[in-house]
């Protein structure tokens, strides 16, 4: 397939440079730079521990960086409530484990936020939840409750939920690697919708398939570290770093 | 190639299951004969509930309702019951020394309470729930007495003062607590200012009051159901609030809260009962009249509502953390994920344990009878000082446990209910 770079923009969505995260004394990420224009889709790989989660987690706030500057839509990441919110509210999130609201049905997962961030009339919101639901095809579970849906089902309610927020960057870590392999492809086909759509997204994953088919670049990353980013088909075929090589062998090797 | 040797063209009817799958008989050897053992332990059951029926029902029975005192029971019979004591004293019981020309005033009290409930328990009937809000003032007005005004423009105030709070944040700010701040500022000015010229003026204009009624007169189920109600309602939301403020990332709020907590839970309600009723007074300036009951709902809401934080504490360490990541990845501020996310899920984990602290409460309310109130265990006590009931016991105790038991079965009822309905994983 073809892939469309026209949604590419000189916009500069994310920016983060020379940024440092200790979890107690121990040093999780080091001197990350990585910028992101407005379109650009990414995905982050690398062995288990490098500090792919924490890194993306760092652009939301879940996690607090310790030094550098971390710049999310022009707004910077400091510890001003006003700008979390804000740059929360425009940065989408999906998880590995769903975390769905399994107290609130499907259609009321997507319309809450909405409703109460944004202050969007209900009527509206179940309109807009309902769009969403319709892209991510699973609107006829909109009144069921997370519980009583499949995996794959789930964990498109739970991109459909974040996308009622109309954000304009969207993370996404490791969401398929809790299912099944059945689900595994509808999920990643709503993904691939939403990066077709020109979404800026940075994907946490370990389908190379995935990546091949819609990323503009490739991070690998290791140890706290962006060793090596390339296009996907460079990144693939002549990948510098030894450690990028040996990684490749072991997650194409099977 | 392959012969096919028979072809059913009909299916088979599905047969009915063995005699020994259905009915009582299948029941039966299900449930109570299932195997050795179960079936000793049935037949043993059987016998000890057929023994203590034995006695009990024909004592209870026969039992004699129209007698003037125990003596005359014992003349009569002395094998069967003796509510002859129940028939002459369940006014008391039931209200205590309250005046008995006003009886229909707890009476009332008490069926609106039951109607003011029901928009809380069933959410179908929330259109009502206004009663519901109204309903502590009445109460206190119907109980007490008084002027009606005076009762009634703490509702406008507080109502007003709510309204600022509401339309504060939702216009101008989207901090809470400056809000709070703010509405309880403006609050307090009503109450110090406007309040008594209020209450004056519209009693001149229209003089609407009932008899004063005082705390001391309060007794029997009344007061049970008094301090057991305001008390329930009252710790919820404080064990709330103590819940999340020992969750909190503030050091301050954490240290009050845990002292707090751990505090009163260390003290047994008796000595925090003795507090209320003698040591208070020696605080507070002389003159100042601190009413018992007050003071005594006040001790066992602190007392319940330690244990309910601590209740709910566990529900909410059960809750997985990505459902504080996933509301806080949408936006939602710390108060809304609380309210929408977090608290709906984490009461209803610990509706068991909620329910268990609040028919422990409602028991405990009859150790009041220790700093000498009269709810009915300290009515029995006074009714047996009566020489004509002295050396009663049974028939009292059965009776008072007896309506605490329709109370406690009914909010266990009510929680198992609730639990079925909130499900949703099915
Ligand atoms: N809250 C935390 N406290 C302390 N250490 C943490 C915490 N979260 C993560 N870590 C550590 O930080 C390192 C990076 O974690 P991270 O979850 O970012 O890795 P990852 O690359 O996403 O790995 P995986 O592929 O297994 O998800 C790991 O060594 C992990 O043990
Ligand atoms: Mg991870």
């Amino acid at each position: 397939m073809e892939k469309t770079k026209i949604n590419i923009t000189d916009e500069i969505a994310i920016h983060i440079s020379d940024m440092n995260k200790w979890f107690g004394n121990f040093h999780v990420l080091r001197d990350i730079n990585l910028e992101v224009r407005s379109g650009e889709r990414i995905v982050v790989c690398g062995p288990s521990g490098s500090g792919k989660s924490t890194l993306i987690r760092c652009i939301n706030r879940l996690e607090e960086h310790q030094k550098g500057s971390i710049i999310v839509d022009g707004t910077e990441l400091t510890t001003d409530l006003k700008n979390i919110d804000k740059i929360r509210s425009e940065v989408g999130m999906v998880f590995q484990h769903f975390n769905l609201f399994p107290h609130l049905t499907t259609l009321e997962n997507c319309t809450l936020a909405p409703m109460w961030v944004r202050e969007t009339p209900e009527k509206e919101a179940t309109e807009i939840a309902m769009e969403m639901l319709e892209k991510v095809k699973i609107p006829e579970q909109a009144h069921k409750y997370p519980g009583q849906l499949s995996g794959g089902q789930q964990q498109r309610v739970a991109i459909a939920r974040s996308l009622c927020m109309k954000p304009r960057i969207m993370l996404f870590d490791e969401v398929t690697s809790a299912l099944d392999p059945e689900m595994i492809k509808e999920v990643l086909d709503t993904m691939i919708q939403l990066a077709e759509e020109g979404m800026t997204m940075i994907c946490v994953t370990h389908e190379m398939g995935f990546a091949r088919q819609v990323a503009d670049r490739v991070i690998f990353m290791d140890d706290g570290q962006i060793v090596e980013q390339n296009e996907p088909e460079e990144f693939f075929k002549n990948p510098k770093s030894d450690r990028t090589k040996l990684f490749l062998s072991q997650i194409l090797g099977h | 190639m392959t012969k096919i040797a028979f072809v059913r063209e009909k299916e088979i009817p599905p047969s009915a299951p063995p005699i020994t799958e259905v009915g009582i008989i299948g029941w039966l050897s299900q449930n109570l004969f299932s195997s050795w053992l179960n079936s000793i332990l049935t037949v043993l059951s059987v016998y000890f509930i057929v023994i203590m029926l034995w006695d009990f029902i024909p004592w209870a029975y026969g039992g004699h309702w129209n007698t003037k005192s125990l003596r005359e029971c014992l003349d009569l019979d002395p094998d069967v019951a003796c509510f002859s004591v129940l028939a002459a004293r369940w006014k008391q019981l039931l209200f205590g020394l309250y005046p008995s020309e006003e009886y229909w005033r707890p009476t009332l009290t008490f069926i609106f309470l039951l109607l003011a409930a029901v928009p809380i328990l069933f959410p179908k009937f929330f259109r009502f729930f206004w009663f519901s809000i109204i309903y502590p003032g009445l109460a206190v007005w119907l109980l007490w007495g008084g002027s009606f005004w005076s009762i009634s423009i703490v509702y406008i105030g507080l109502t007003v003062g709510t309204l600022l709070f509401l339309s504060l944040i939702r216009r101008y700010l989207k901090n809470y607590i400056i809000a709070a701040i703010l509405a309880f500022f403006f609050t307090a000015v009503f109450f110090l200012f406007i309040y008594n010229p209020l209450v004056v003026l519209l009693n001149g204009i229209l003089p609407i009051s009932l008899p004063f009624v005082e705390s001391l007169k309060m007794g029997g189920f009344t007061l049970s159901l008094i301090v057991g109600v305001t008390g329930i309602v009252a710790s919820f939301p404080i064990g709330i609030l103590l819940a999340l403020g020992r969750q909190s990332n503030l050091p301050v709020i954490k240290m009050i809260c845990v002292g707090f907590i751990e505090f009163i839970r260390g003290v047994p309600l008796i000595t925090l009962l003795f507090v209320a009723s003698v040591l208070l007074n020696y605080f507070l300036p002389p003159g100042t009249n601190f009413d018992i009951v007050l003071r005594v709902v006040i001790m066992v809401t602190l007392f319940s509502a330690a244990y309910m934080a601590e209740v709910i504490r566990g529900g909410l360490a059960g809750l997985p953390l990505g459902q504080h990541e996933a509301s806080a990845s949408l936006g939602l501020t710390y108060w809304q994920s609380q309210r929408l996310i977090i608290m709906p899920q984490a009461l209803k984990i610990s509706i068991p344990g909620i329910v268990n602290t609040f028919i422990g409460l409602f028991k405990d309310t009859t150790l009041v009878s220790i700093i000498s109130l009269r709810d009915p265990v300290g009515l029995a006590s006074t009714i047996r000082a009566d020489q004509k009931w002295n050396g009663i016991y049974w028939e009292l105790y059965v009776a008072i446990g007896l309506m605490f038991f329709i109370f406690c079965w009914g909010m266990s009822q009510y929680s198992q209910y609730l639990e079925r309905k909130l499900k949703t994983d099915k």
